[in-house]
């Protein structure tokens, strides 16, 4: 009886929370996406003119994220029928995004991010049944400051 | 640490300069257990969900350990920049994690 009860409220307590914390989190990733759209970020090593560049480096950006306790028992439901998980889509789309946008921060001030790599690694998965329950993103490329802007 | 002299890129070249020596191969490497403090709180978050800041941190200072040790045998070898560098992860045991660096150590003008 416990334990159903102490079920119901993580349940609940995941739910309400992991919307929350997901809505505030895509707000902030769409408002720093549209910041940070005047760097553009390839994945082709192609690069402009050598006698323009000034500068070049690498750059890394990282976020680990955990799925909420409600998404975990719904994609531990899905398991069982098959069928598009949307509940780790959201999770792993985020941490990609979130990545990202921590690389772009990091090259503030270059012209463009060339051979742009993203990886995906699951770690550090929790003790739970299932497995994954979080993900860890890393995304890293090379940011080349031109002597004069695009 | 003068880590700054050592160019890196993860492109087959340092553009804006021409690779004049190659040197081969450098690593760096470093295996990561999670810390308990940091592993209850990251179970309470996994209720709620969001970033667990704690293993950001930890992963983030694991890789600049790595990639510090690619560059101390650049360096030793010689090399002022470290082209193609990629990076690696995994896990060897439960709960501790591999980061792993590796790159071409070359001499650039």
């Amino acid at each position: 009886m416990l334990d159903l009860a102490l079920f119901l409220i993580l349940l609940t307590v995941g739910y309400f929370a992991g919307r929350v914390t997901e809505h505030r989190h895509y707000k902030s990733i769409l408002l720093r996406e549209k910041a940070s759209l005047r760097l553009p970020t390839v994945t082709s090593n192609m690069l402009p003119e050598v006698d323009q560049i000034a500068k070049s480096f690498l750059v890394s950006g990282s976020c680990v994220i955990s799925i909420d306790y409600f998404k975990r028992i719904l994609a531990g439901l899905r398991n069982i029928m098959g069928g598009r998980m949307t509940a780790y889509e959201t999770l792993i789309d985020r941490a990609r995004r979130e990545a990202i946008l921590r690389m772009k921060y990091e090259a503030l001030g270059s012209s463009i991010i060339v051979n742009m790599r993203v990886e995906t690694a699951s770690i550090f998965s929790s003790t739970n049944q299932n497995g994954i329950g979080s993900v860890e993103v890393f995304a890293y490329g090379t940011a080349i400051k031109l002597k004069k802007t695009l | 640490m003068n880590e700054s002299a050592i160019l890196l890129t993860n492109i087959d070249s340092v553009p804006g300069k021409t690779i004049v020596e190659h040197f081969g191969l450098v690593q760096g490497t470093t295996i990561r257990a999670k810390h308990i403090g940091t592993d209850a709180l990251a179970s309470l978050k996994n209720i709620v969900g969001g970033e667990l800041k704690g293993y950001t941190k930890l992963l983030q200072e694991s890789r600049q350990e790595a990639t510090s040790r690619m560059i101390e045998q650049a360096r030793q070898l010689g090399a002022n920049a470290i082209i193609n560098i990629r990076f690696a992860t995994s896990s060897v045991a439960k709960g501790a994690a591999e980061l792993f660096a590796y790159g071409t150590a070359v001499r650039v003008e």
